[in-house]
């Protein structure tokens, strides 16, 4: 190839596709991070406009209008105790969603610190911790997780008391590994040459180096966590009546599976869609984000 | 035999950073490796000392423990290092952070790898002032842009906001040469700097360090085992050889008329611009184990010269006599070396 005579144009235009791999990584370039933002902004927006969705009350009972079909007013009929159900939908959809985004941010926290002390320190600080996780670990996590909230009773604060003590260990694990390989790298070296303080060094060189695993997990831990709200529902410990709750309301719906299946059904859609949402989302960004693709 | 070849080329007074009979042991499952075994340097105010010596000679190892960032199964087990008289062997690491930076500061040898990834270079090179000198971000900012143009960054206020992999090796090091100027240091330690850069970049680089050096009267301690560039940049020379120096002196005096076997073989072994060698002539052998290294002198298996005692008497660096200048060798018959040197090329 002539590389000298080559046009200004062509230049420009090979300039350019040297700078496409980093377009491409755009969000919206990728179909599995823009149909799940797409998917989860509007579940998000559904929950939160829910007031103006529906004219219904979603704790309001109407005995005569109990169990009712689907209708132009109500789009997915009503319960045995006659609220409507779709109202129910959007109001529960708000509340296990709020939990979760909240469940997932202390587990996240309290994760990233002690697996970067665990990490950059080493020593026996590392080993206490790494057998408390293993101890964690070794337990399902749903069962640990009912198990936990059924002794601290039911409730939105129990849910989180209970998350947060099973699944900071998985972060914790996640950044352990990260910084052990990322603290023997060069600029960490060079950071503490520079005199940097540890706190320095792990907050503004090697998080910002390693977090990304982390957000890419919480992505399907909060699929974990949004699953496990909804079977506490479904057993009763979850948020207690009458706040609307998905779990709550499959269970409700149970009894009546064979005659009024939408009462359970679109309860189960929605999980399903919230959880297949924030998957493709957590895929789309670790395609992204994954270190050494940049 | 520490501390015996004071008053170099520099003798500005002022700032010393002195060695003294430095260990550095390593304990492995095959033993314990003995990386740095008794070194002694000392390097004064605006001097720039080269540290040469084969891959695993404990040059490194020397300066990252006089910076205090070892590896962590590696520990100083005897030595002094004082920086004006200052041990800094038994400080915390809270207080080493005190000097490293505004003191003391490093190069490293891969540009690329020596900085973070994700954080903007303006950031890193601000980021010593901020934290040692209590910058404000908008004066932290300024004395970036001010250090990069003084490093040779072009348009510094764009790059200011780039990341690493957005420069070429070359800006990557100045970007480096600028993170350890930032706190103005007395001493920069240089660990191979030019070794990954391609020669025209290695000469800016070097003339560069050299500007800066006199430009601000820093002293350099500048680990490589490429001898033209210590030719190039330094005025006194350390030569290390298993743990051990095995000799010292001025640069010229040294490269010139080696009195060591070994630094003539690092002599012989490199190649001369100015006078066509009819071939190079390697060292035999390989490096000694570290773990259970030779008796007596270091060099004997593989030494041309080796007699009998070499393999029994220790061999300290001794100063010889008669020479203008501090020059100390650890060589037993360095007088052969005289003759072989005298032999192989015309002295000066």
């Amino acid at each position: 190839m002539s590389a000298i005579s080559m046009p200004e144009p062509a230049l420009a235009a090979q300039a350019e596709q040297h700078a496409q791999p980093r377009q491409a990584r755009r969000w919206y370039r990728q179909p599995a991070l823009a149909a799940g933002l797409i998917l989860l902004g509007l579940i998000v927006l559904a929950a939160i406009a829910a007031p103006l969705i529906t004219p219904y009350n979603p704790i309001k009972q109407n005995l005569t209008a109990s169990l009712l079909s689907p209708s132009a007013h109500h789009w997915l009929g009503t319960d045995q105790t006659g609220r409507d159900t779709f109202a129910r939908l959007l109001y529960g959809l708000r509340t296990d969603l709020r939990i979760a985004f909240i469940a997932v941010l202390l587990p996240f926290c309290i994760g990233v610190i002690l697996g970067s002390i665990s990490g950059y320190f080493g020593g026996w600080v590392d080993t206490v911790l790494m057998r408390l996780v293993d101890i964690v670990v070794a337990f399902p996590f749903y069962v640990l997780i009912i198990a936990l909230v059924f002794v601290l009773g039911p409730g939105q604060r129990s849910i989180y008391i209970a998350i947060t003590l099973v699944g900071w260990v998985s972060y914790a694990r996640i950044i352990r590994g990260e910084i052990l390989v990322a603290k023997r790298q060069d600029y960490v070296l060079a950071a503490r040459s520079g005199g940097l303080s540890p706190v320095r060094i792990i907050g503004r060189h090697l998080l910002p180096n390693v977090i990304s695993q982390a957000i890419i997990y919480a992505m399907s831990d909060i699929v974990q966590d949004i699953l496990a709200i909804v079977t506490l529902g479904y057993f009763g410990l979850g948020v207690p009546p009458p706040t609307p709750d998905l779990g709550s309301m499959i269970n409700d719906g149970q009894n009546f599976l064979t005659t009024h299946w939408q009462l359970t059904t679109f309860p189960g859609l929605a999980v399903v869609l919230v959880g297949l949402a924030l998957s493709l989302i957590g895929d789309g960004l670790a395609d992204i984000i994954r270190p050494g693709t940049t | 035999m520490s501390g015996d070849w004071a008053g170099g080329a520099g003798g500005a007074g002022g700032r010393l950073l002195e060695v003294r009979d430095l260990h550095v042991q390593i304990p492995t499952r095959r033993g314990t490796v003995r990386a740095v075994d008794g070194v002694s340097l000392e390097v004064a105010g605006g001097e720039a000392l080269g540290l040469v010596g084969e891959s695993g000679s404990g040059k490194s190892m020397t300066l990252r423990a006089i910076l205090g960032v070892l590896p962590s199964e590696a520990k100083v087990t005897a030595g002094q290092i004082l920086l004006d008289g200052v041990d800094l062997v038994p400080l915390s690491s809270s207080d080493l952070n005190k000097i490293r930076g505004p003191k003391m500061s490093m190069i490293f040898q891969e540009p690329m790898s020596a900085l973070n990834p994700v954080m903007r270079v303006g950031q890193q090179i601000a980021e010593g002032p901020r934290v040692h000198l209590g910058y404000s971000r908008a004066r932290a900012a300024e004395r970036a842009l001010e250090l990069m143009r003084r490093v040779g960054i072009p348009d510094p206020e764009r790059r200011f906001r780039a990341y690493p992999h957005e420069f070429s090796g070359g800006m990557r090091q100045r970007v480096m040469i600028a993170i350890a100027l930032s706190c103005d240091p007395e001493f920069i330690l240089c660990d191979e700097p030019t070794t990954a850069l391609d020669v025209t970049i290695q000469d800016q680089i070097l003339r560069l360090l050299a500007r800066l050096c006199a430009e601000s009267g820093v002293s350099l301690i500048f680990v490589t085992h490429d001898l033209p560039v210590v030719a190039q940049l330094c005025q006194r020379v350390a030569v290390m050889y298993g743990g051990q120096l095995v000799e010292t002196g001025d640069v010229r005096d040294v490269l010139l008329e080696p009195r060591h076997p070994y630094t003539l073989g690092l002599v012989r072994s490199a190649p001369d611009i100015e006078e066509v060698r009819e071939s190079l002539v390697p060292i035999p052998g390989s490096p000694p184990s570290l773990v259970s290294p030779p008796s007596g002198c270091r060099f004997h298996p593989r030494c041309a010269f080796a007699e009998e005692d070499c393999t029994v008497l220790p061999t300290p660096l001794r100063e010889l006599a008669g020479r203008p200048r501090a020059r100390s060798t650890a060589c037993l018959h360095y007088e052969r070396c005289e003759d072989a040197a005298g032999a192989g090329r015309a002295v000066p």
